[in-house]
């Protein structure tokens, strides 16, 4: 809504107040603007006289003049076809500020020119309330236009405005009378409601109209006539306020009752009468029917649409747009004036689907009842006044509305308890009288009449709010609730594996839930996926099931960045629909490529092994170490299928993780993803301390080469399965591959809890792991 | 003989004097005591000698050995001290070259915000609660006092799954769960931290997923003074001791009375500049009283029960903190952009 200080003026003395402090004030009791200044941002602006014109001896365009500018004459080098000797114009004098830059003075192909004539464009007004006339031309101006005088005061222009962005409860500041009552408010100010006296003419209107209201979507319905309309153009006044208020004057009629709209809160709907007939009906649409609206687009309804229609069709959509059928033109005598209440909710569907316009941005928080008979009567008198019309007696009334008062109660007591403030009842009393609330107090309680303008004010709360923000919420104390205060609960599971995992040297990532069609099926999942209606675009159209394509996306847009030492991890949620169930699962996912150590002669880049190794390192922080286990894997056809394995933990796969296929990245790329959710899940026990053995342990080191695909994983089990439970760990200490033979050394260490060891004890073990792996594998030891 | 050893102690000296390695050390060490040793004769012609002689002598000959020890060893010390000291010049290295190791990981600066947060709230006695991302209309807006087709949900522009199930588009939905949850409606202090999406086009600004933290708070007696003062030690313990808040009434369907707050400009301290467009202040929050509707559709008795209610986005605290001006930062995870972050804050 458009704040014009001129248009609110008329009903609040506000004359003296500076537009940015007052727009200021508007913002401390809650409502927020865009924009604050002058309507006309243009300095230097006199009215001109052209005392002489003519042709540019080096231009085929350009005018050389002399124009009076009342303490002198200036040299103007003018290009605009329309300049000629005696006409009155705008100009710029040197150092004028237009919204286009400063004008200064300057030689124009050997021609000196002082100024500038001026286009309304050039003033800075919108396009929409310009003629082609005044975008091309230098605006002409009355011939009786006093020279030298500002011009902008001369137009009328000298309006300043506030552009609001207001609450979706404030029905009311959605008109000038309603932005007056809150001005008021705040200065304590009385506002000056306008008055509408007419002339009635008896005649036979109510005869010769039906009106049918067959819908509970509206609940007032008035229509009144007014005939031998003039149509012309409006007096400045009305127009220089639409232009400020946004609005575009057209004529007189229509500009009346866009300005009566701005003025009330009400939007109105003017006919053409005589298109209409004798007849008029409301109700709400059926599916499929069609009306062509007033911007000449044809329209297709649902059953949820309120029209309005004569005896032969649907001539307007209610609250929303008027018919084009029945529109107010240059030719129309007779004029019929709808002032009514239609469904906020219905509306808004409407609208929403169709356009949102002045008038349904109006009708969908709501209206006064009062103001729409306020709005009849001030178009009706404005009608009279502006475009010459005779008025009927008769207003044909349709009214089905609650006229019960609002009262509110409230106790200072509770007003003071949630504020948490110590507020007297003369304080709070007097908050209301500004408001324009007439209040009463009995026993600390006020009965609150509340103006029936207000209709957002239901309850108590809403009270409270009105007198926090008028008397200045800034006065309220900053303290901390007073209760009793243990510390707060929290889960710091995930928290706690972002820590390690950035430890281990990875950068945490955070990327989009809603992915592609495409990003999914690069994890194929057999689960169903949940998909959004009507997405915004289709590359964020489904909930993703995996963490990695999006990994891999991030990993793309930084390898295209030339970073090419990417480790990275995500914790995030996941989804998908199982039994009409939504299911939420938050995952791990592990990207990393390039360089994972640094240092001089020891650069070394990530292999299977360093994932692999972070995974455990996890695995082991989280209390799982001896109770997982990887398994080969050769499902996901993104992973090279023999650098791929499952992470099992507890004997439950929890997740995978692998070099990406050769065929997607040259480069070596290594990926892991777990179910957090699942992990979780399986229970650790606390952390217990294990009594460290007195006895020396004795190690020994063992080689074995194998000709055949083995895993060392194996070996170790056989290795511990034939020895004696002095065998206290096995390790793969070293691998090395030749000519198709690959050899592994193991390290057993021995160790007796109750006693020192002795070699011969430790040896009836050794030989025998080394009789077993021999003959199980076809294996030969390797001289050590 | 006196003479004799005096004689025999200063061309020891001086010939310890001249000595450089250890090896020679030792010969000179023997030349002067070993067996064969003008000294070692001495002591064998001692055994001639009277008593009274024999004492004197005696004298003399030890005073010979610890001078000639002392300056022996003092010498040996000092050729010691040059090799070692030769030698470790030769394992000289360059102290400039880069360490070894894992490069330094990082959190990501909405999770570092998000961490603060919770701390600093876990401290003053809230439970940190998370709930489903895709939520029922029911608790995401019925439930918040936001009935269909009710204006305020233009704000909000929602992502739909089906007619009543939607991506939340605030974490409001998980304090509809808690006082629905908690049966036997006693007090709750919680906040809840988590994604939420708005069918918004994603640019410097918006973005159409992102990460919000509510905080609840329902008790007997609550005020407006709580809020604010909650309000304020956040506000402080994210930005800096030196920032100040500012209430402004708004609306929101689930508040009432509702506030938008604003931070004191923390680049030029509410003097006015640029970035918050010469009026000093910054708006990062959204708040108010939970309105009696919410109450009564929670299960808690407004009569009886008061509370306030507040939404922060982490984007846009992460934002102000840290200076970055375009909010697709977070999602595209540049890792030069994530290694900023790599560091313990400071205050």
């Amino acid at each position: 809504m458009i704040f014009s200080k001129k248009f609110v003026n008329e009903y609040i003395d506000i004359k003296d107040k500076n537009i940015k402090e007052l727009a200021e004030e508007m913002t401390r009791v809650g409502n927020e603007y865009d924009e604050v200044g002058p309507l006309v941002n243009a300095t230097k602006l006199v009215i001109g006289e052209v005392v002489e014109c003519s042709l540019h001896p080096e231009s085929d365009h350009l005018h050389i003049t002399k124009i009076n500018v009342g303490n002198e004459i200036l040299d103007i080098v003018c290009g605009a076809p329309n300049m000629r000797n005696g006409i009155k114009v705008i100009v710029a004098l040197p150092g004028a500020i237009l919204p286009g830059g400063t004008i200064k003075e300057s030689t124009i192909r050997g021609a000196k020119s002082n100024g500038m004539c001026c286009s309304l464009a050039e003033l800075g007004l919108d396009k929409k309330f310009l003629t082609e006339k005044d975008i091309n031309g230098i605006h002409e101006l009355p011939l009786d236009a006093p020279v030298g005088e500002d011009v902008i005061k001369y137009l009328e222009l000298d309006d300043e405005i506030i552009n609001f962005e207001l609450t979706s409860n404030r029905s009311d500041l959605l008109s000038v009378l309603g932005l007056a009552y809150e001005v008021g408010a705040i200065y304590n100010l009385k506002v000056k409601e306008p008055t509408s006296n007419y002339k009635e003419v008896e005649d036979n209107f109510k005869d010769n109209m039906t009106l049918s209201v067959e819908t509970e979507a509206s609940q007032v319905f008035l229509l009144g006539n007014a005939t031998d309309v003039k149509i012309t153009q409006s007096p400045s006044f009305i127009k220089n306020k639409l232009i400020a208020s946004g609005i575009r004057p057209i004529n007189n009629v229509v500009d009346i009752s866009n300005y009566v709209m701005l003025e009330t809160g009400q939007p109105l709907h003017f006919y053409d009468a005589d298109k209409v007939g004798n007849c008029l009906k409301v109700r709400v649409s059926k599916e499929g029917e069609t009306l062509i609206t007033l911007d000449n687009q044809e329209r297709i309804l649902t059953n949820d649409d309120i029209v309005i229609c004569n005896k032969e069709k649907i001539i307007g959509l209610a609250g929303v747009m008027g018919g084009l059928d029945t529109e107010v033109t240059e030719d129309t005598k007779n004029i019929l004036i709808e002032s009514a209440q239609f469904d906020k909710t219905l509306v808004r569907r409407t609208s929403k689907r169709i356009l949102r316009s002045e008038a349904s941005s109006r009708f969908e928080k709501g209206i006064d009842v009062k103001r729409t008979y306020l709005a009849m009567e001030r178009s009706k008198c404005l009608l009279e006044k502006y475009a010459s019309a005779k008025i009927s007696k008769d207003t044909i009334i349709y009214d089905k509305s609650d006229k019960e008062e609002k009262t509110v109660e409230i106790t200072l007591n509770k007003i003071n308890s949630v504020l948490g403030m110590n507020l007297t009842l003369n304080i709070v009393e007097d908050v209301f009288d500004r408001l324009g609330f007439a209040s009463e107090v009995k026993n600390e309680t006020f009965h609150v009449n509340i103006p029936s303008r207000r209709l957002d004010i239901n309850i108590e709360e809403d009270l409270i709010e009105e007198v926090g923000r008028i008397y200045g919420v800034e006065n309220v104390e900053a303290h901390l609730p007073v209760v009793p205060s243990t510390p707060g609960y929290i889960d710091k599971y995930l928290r706690d594996i972002k820590i390690r995992l950035s430890s281990l040297g990875l950068n945490e990532v955070i990327s989009y839930s809603l992915v592609s069609e495409n990003n999914i099926n690069k994890i194929p999942s057999d689960k169903e996926t949940i998909k959004v209606k009507e997405p915004l675009i289709e590359e964020k159209s489904i909930l993703r099931q995996s963490l990695i394509p999006s990994l891999m996306e991030i990993y793309d847009y930084n390898k295209a960045r030339n970073n090419k030492n990417v480790s990275i991890f995500e914790i995030g949620e996941t989804f998908y629909k199982e039994n009409d169930k939504y299911i939420q699962k938050d995952k791990l996912g592990i990207l990393m490529s390039g360089l994972y150590i640094n240092g001089v002669n020891n650069m070394i880049e990530t292999d299977f092994y360093y994932i692999k190794g972070i995974i455990e390192n996890l695995l082991n922080y989280l209390g799982y170490s001896k109770r997982y286990d990887f398994e080969i894997l050769d499902t996901i056809k993104i992973l090279h299928p023999y650098q791929s394995a499952q992470i099992i933990v507890n004997g439950q796969n929890i997740g995978f993780l692998g070099r990406i296929h050769p065929n997607i990245y040259k480069e070596n790329v290594y990926i892991c993803e777990l179910d957090l959710t699942k992990l979780k899940e399986i229970k650790v026990g606390a952390i217990k301390h294990k009594e460290i053995s007195k006895y020396p342990s004795i190690k020994k080191d063992l080689s074995f080469i194998f000709d055949k695909e083995v895993l060392s994983k194996d070996i170790i089990k056989d290795i511990k399965n034939c020895s004696s439970k002095i065998l206290n760990s096995v390790n793969v200490y070293d691998e090395y591959k030749l000519n198709g033979t690959r050899s592994l050394t193991f390290t057993l260490t021995f160790l007796d809890e109750k006693e020192t060891l002795t070699e011969e004890v430790v040896m009836k073990d050794f030989n025998k792991v080394i009789d077993t792996i021999t003959t199980k594998y076809n294996a030969k030891l390797k001289n050590m | 003989m006196k003479k004799k050893l005096e004689d025999l102690l200063n061309f020891a000296v001086s010939e310890i004097e001249n000595v450089e390695t250890e090896n020679d050390m030792n010969l000179i060490k023997s030349k002067y005591l070993g067996k064969n040793s003008e000294f070692t004769n001495i002591m064998k012609e001692m055994s001639g000698l009277s008593i009274e002689e024999k004492k004197e002598i005696g004298l003399l000959t030890n005073e010979f050995r610890t001078s000639f020890t002392e300056c022996f060893e003092k010498k040996l010390n000092e050729i010691k001290t040059e090799a070692l000291n030769k030698r470790l010049e030769n394992e000289r290295i360059d102290i400039s070259l880069p360490g070894k190791g894992i490069k330094t990981g990082s959190l990501h600066p909405l999770t570092h915000i998000r961490m603060v947060l919770e701390d600093l709230f876990v401290s003053m006695g809230y439970d940190v609660v998370e709930g489903p991302q895709v939520e029922t209309d029911d608790y995401c807006f019925e439930k918040l006092n936001i009935p269909k087709d009710h204006p305020a949900r233009d704000m909000q522009d929602t992502f739909y799954i089906t007619e009543e199930m939607l991506l939340r588009s605030q974490t409001s939905s998980v304090q509809v769960r808690t006082m629905l949850a908690n049966k036997e409606k006693t007090p709750i202090k919680m906040i809840c931290p988590g994604k939420v999406y708005r069918k918004d086009d994603d640019d410097a600004t918006h973005s159409h997923q992102f990460m919000q933290m509510e905080g609840l708070v329902v008790d007997k007696n609550i005020s407006l003074a709580d809020l604010k003062g909650t309000l304020l030690k956040l506000a402080r313990a994210l930005l800096g001791e030196n920032t100040n808040i500012r209430f402004r009434p708004s609306y929101f369907g689930f508040t009432e009375p509702s506030y938008e707050v604003d931070v004191t400009c923390f680049k030029c301290g509410g003097k006015g500049c640029p970035l918050c467009k010469n009026i000093g202040w910054i708006e990062i929050l959204g708040s108010g009283m939970v309105h009696p509707n919410v109450l009564k559709m929670c299960g808690y008795d407004p009569k009886i029960y008061t509370g306030f209610a507040f939404g922060v986005g982490i984007e846009r605290l992460a934002m102000f903190k840290y200076g970055i001006t375009d909010l697709r930062n977070f999602y595209t995870n540049d890792v030069r952009f994530l290694d900023n972050f790599s560091r313990k804050d400071v205050k």
